[in-house]
C-alpha cells in the first residue's frame, strides 16, 4: 500500500480452531485483513474455508483463540448494532410486518423519537422498493423481497460495519441478478462500510471495491485484489476487458487453492477443479 | 417470481384481496365449503350415529341398550314446553346449569392462562427457571386430576373453589408445557438477529419470545380448555350442586335418563364453542402464519 487508507475495521492474526473428536480442526490460522471505511470489501473462498466463522468473530458471536478483530482501533466485544450481520438464512421476524421488522432496530435502541423512526423506516422501505408492502408479513413476501426487507432492517441502523453472509444464496438465478443490481444501488447510495461474503466470482467482481481471496483450511487471506472498475457499476461491466482480467487473476488463485485443498483431501475442491479444467478446454 | 425489480404492487396477487369486501369474501368461502365433499361426509357420519342410536335403543331395544333413552325420547323431552323431568330448552334450570359450568371453566381457564403462559415463557427463556420448574411439572402432570379431589377439598375452603381448582389444574399443565415448547420451537437465528439489532433482554422477551411462541400458546390454550371441561365435569359429579356434570350425575341417580343425554350433548356443544372461540381469537392474533391475504 503506497497511500494511507483509513481502516474502519481490522482483523489481526486471528486464529480459531474447534474440537473435532480427538483432533483440533484449525479453521482460521493467522488471518489478517482490513475493511476500508466507506468501501465494499468482498470475501470469496471455497465453501467451508471459515468465512462464516470469521464473520462470527468480527460480529462478536464467537471469540478468537488468538489475534483480534478491532473496530476503529478498539477490540470488538459483544454483538451490537454498530456491527450488523445479515445472515444466510432469512431472519426476518415472521410475526412482524415488513414495517415492524425494519423499524425493530431503532425501536429497541430507543435513541430516536417514534415519529423519526417511522419516517426513516418508510424512507428505507422506499429505497428497497417495498413501500407498498409495509403491512405484509414475511410469509406473504417473495424470497427476493424478504432479502430486501432484511437489507433495509440492517441499513436503517447505520452500522459502522455491515456484514453480509452470502445474502443471496438460495435465490433463483433471475432474482439473484436483480438483487445484485438492487444491492449495488443501495451500496452506492449509502457508502456503507461492508464486508460481503460470497462464493460466486461474478457476484464478487460486480460489486467489490476490494476482493479478498481466502484459502482453504486453515483459512487465511491468499490475495487482496483492488477492483478498479468504475462506479456506478452496471451489469454490462461483466463483459469488459478489465473485468475479464480480474476474473482470470482471481480464478487463478482460487484454482491454486483448490489444488492445495484437493491434495489435502477436500472433496469440495473436486467440483471446482473439474469445472476449471472444462473451462480451459473450452478456451483453447 | 421474477418481476420484483420494478415493484408493481397493484398487479401483485396478494393485494387483490383488498378489493374484496368482507361479505364477498365470506360468501366466497361459504360457496367453496359447500362445493367440497367434506361437509356432506361429515353429515353422513352424524346421521349414521343417530341411526345406530335409534336402532339399538328404540327400534330393536337390544338387551344392554333397552334402558337407554333413544333419540326420539331425548328430542321429545328436550323440546317439550312441559318436560317430564324438568329439563328442556324451555326450562330456566337448563340454562342455569350451563351458566354455572361455563363460568367455572372460564375462571379456571383464565387462571391457567394468566399463570401458565408466563411460567412457560420464563421456563423456555431462562435455563435456570426451567431447571427449577421442569422436574416439578413433569412429576405432577401425570397425576390424574381426579386423584387430586381429596386434597383439593381439604386444602381449599368453600364448595366452589375446589371445583374450579381441579379444572384449573388440568388446563394449567397443558398451557404451561405447550408455551414452554413454543419458546423451544423458536429458531435460534431470530435470537441472534434480535441480539445484533441492539435488543435488551426485555425486548427479546416481549418481541421475540412471546410472539414467537404464540402458535404453541394457542394450541396449549385449546388443549387446556378441553381438559378443563373434562376435569370440571368430574369435579361437579363428585362435589357439585350445580352445573352440567352435577346434572348428569343427579339425573342418573334419579333415573331421569333422557336428561343425562341432554346434558352430555350440551357439554359437547359448549365445549366445541369454547375451543372454536379460542381458535378464532388465535387466528386473528396470528395473521402472520397465513400465507396469503392481508
Amino acid at each position: 500500500m503506497t497511500h494511507p487508507v483509513e481502516a474502519q475495521m481490522a482483523v489481526e492474526a486471528v486464529s480459531k480452531s474447534y474440537e473435532a473428536g480427538l483432533r483440533q480442526r484449525v479453521v482460521l490460522d493467522g488471518c489478517s485483513f482490513m475493511l476500508e471505511k466507506g468501501k465494499l470489501t468482498v470475501l470469496i473462498g471455497p465453501s467451508g474455508c471459515g468465512k462464516s466463522t470469521l464473520i462470527n468473530i468480527m460480529a462478536g458471536y464467537e471469540k478468537a483463540d488468538a489475534g483480534m478483530a478491532t473496530l476503529e482501533g478498539r477490540p470488538v466485544g459483544e454483538p451490537a448494532a454498530d456491527r450488523l450481520v445479515v445472515f444466510q438464512e432469512t431472519a426476518l421476524f415472521p410475526w412482524m410486518t415488513a414495517f415492524q421488522n425494519v423499524a425493530y432496530g431503532p425501536r429497541v435502541q430507543r435513541k430516536l423519537p417514534d415519529k423519526e423512526v417511522e419516517a426513516r423506516t418508510m424512507e428505507l422501505l422506499e429505497r428497497v422498493g417495498l413501500q407498498d408492502f409495509r403491512d405484509k408479513y414475511p410469509m406473504q413476501l417473495s424470497g427476493g423481497m424478504q432479502r430486501r426487507a432484511e437489507l433495509a432492517r440492517a441499513l436503517i441502523n447505520q452500522p459502522k460495519v455491515m456484514f453480509l453472509d452470502e445474502p443471496f444464496r438460495g435465490l433463483d438465478a433471475m432474482t439473484r441478478e436483480l438483487m445484485q443490481e438492487y444491492y449495488l444501488k443501495l451500496y452506492e447510495g449509502s457508502q456503507q462500510t461492508t464486508l460481503f461474503v460470497t462464493s460466486e466470482i461474478d457476484e464478487a467482481l460486480l460489486i467489490a471495491d476490494t476482493l479478498l481471496i481466502m484459502t482453504n483450511r486453515p483459512g487465511r487471506i491468499a490475495k487482496t485484489l483492488k477492483i478498479a472498475l468504475p462506479r456506478p457499476r452496471e451489469p454490462k461491466v461483466l463483459t469488459s476487458q478489465a473485468y475479464l482480467r480480474y476474473k482470470e487473476e482471481a480464478l487463478e488463485i482460487l484454482h491454486e487453492e483448490a489444488v492445495k485443498a484437493f491434495s489435502g483431501g477436500s472433496k469440495a475442491a473436486v467440483d471446482f477443479l473439474e469445472a476449471y479444467a472444462d473451462r480451459d478446454q473450452a478456451h483453447s | 417470481m421474477t418481476s420484483f425489480s420494478t415493484p408493481k404492487p397493484l398487479s401483485h396477487p396478494a393485494s387483490d384481496s383488498f378489493s374484496l369486501s368482507a361479505t364477498d369474501r365470506f360468501r366466497h368461502a361459504a360457496r367453496r365449503f359447500l362445493s367440497s365433499p367434506g361437509p356432506y361426509l361429515g353429515l353422513t357420519g352424524i346421521v349414521s350415529l343417530l341411526l345406530f342410536w335409534y336402532l339399538t335403543t328404540e327400534l330393536f331395544a337390544l338387551p344392554r341398550f333397552s334402558k337407554l333413552p333413544g333419540p326420539v325420547a331425548v328430542w321429545t323431552e328436550f323440546t317439550s314446553r312441559n318436560p317430564t323431568y324438568g329439563t328442556s330448552l324451555f326450562s330456566p334450570e337448563y340454562y342455569k346449569h350451563i351458566l354455572w359450568s361455563s363460568w367455572r371453566v372460564a375462571q379456571a381457564f383464565f387462571w391457567a392462562t394468566i399463570l401458565g403462559v408466563p411460567l412457560g415463557l420464563l421456563m423456555g427463556w431462562q435455563r435456570k427457571i426451567r431447571d427449577y420448574v421442569f422436574p416439578v411439572v413433569e412429576l405432577l402432570r401425570p397425576i390424574p386430576v381426579l386423584a387430586w379431589v381429596p386434597l383439593a377439598i381439604l386444602m381449599i375452603p368453600g364448595r366452589e373453589a375446589p371445583i374450579i381448582f381441579l379444572a384449573f389444574l388440568a388446563a394449567f399443565f397443558a398451557t404451561t408445557l405447550n408455551t414452554f415448547l413454543g419458546v423451544e420451537s423458536i429458531d435460534e437465528s431470530y435470537f441472534r438477529a434480535a441480539r445484533c439489532l441492539g435488543s435488551k433482554p426485555r425486548d427479546v422477551f416481549l418481541r421475540v419470545v412471546f410472539p414467537g411462541s404464540m402458535p404453541y400458546i394457542f394450541t396449549g390454550m385449546q388443549i387446556g380448555v378441553g381438559v378443563a371441561w373434562f376435569s370440571l365435569v368430574a369435579a361437579e359429579m363428585v362435589s357439585g350442586e350445580h352445573g352440567l356434570g352435577f346434572l348428569i350425575w343427579d339425573s342418573y341417580v334419579l333415573s331421569q335418563y333422557p336428561v343425562v343425554v341432554i346434558a352430555m350433548v350440551t357439554l359437547g356443544v359448549v365445549g366445541y364453542l369454547y375451543s372454536a372461540i379460542i381458535r378464532l381469537v388465535g387466528r386473528m392474533l396470528m395473521r402472520w402464519t397465513v400465507r396469503t391475504g392481508g
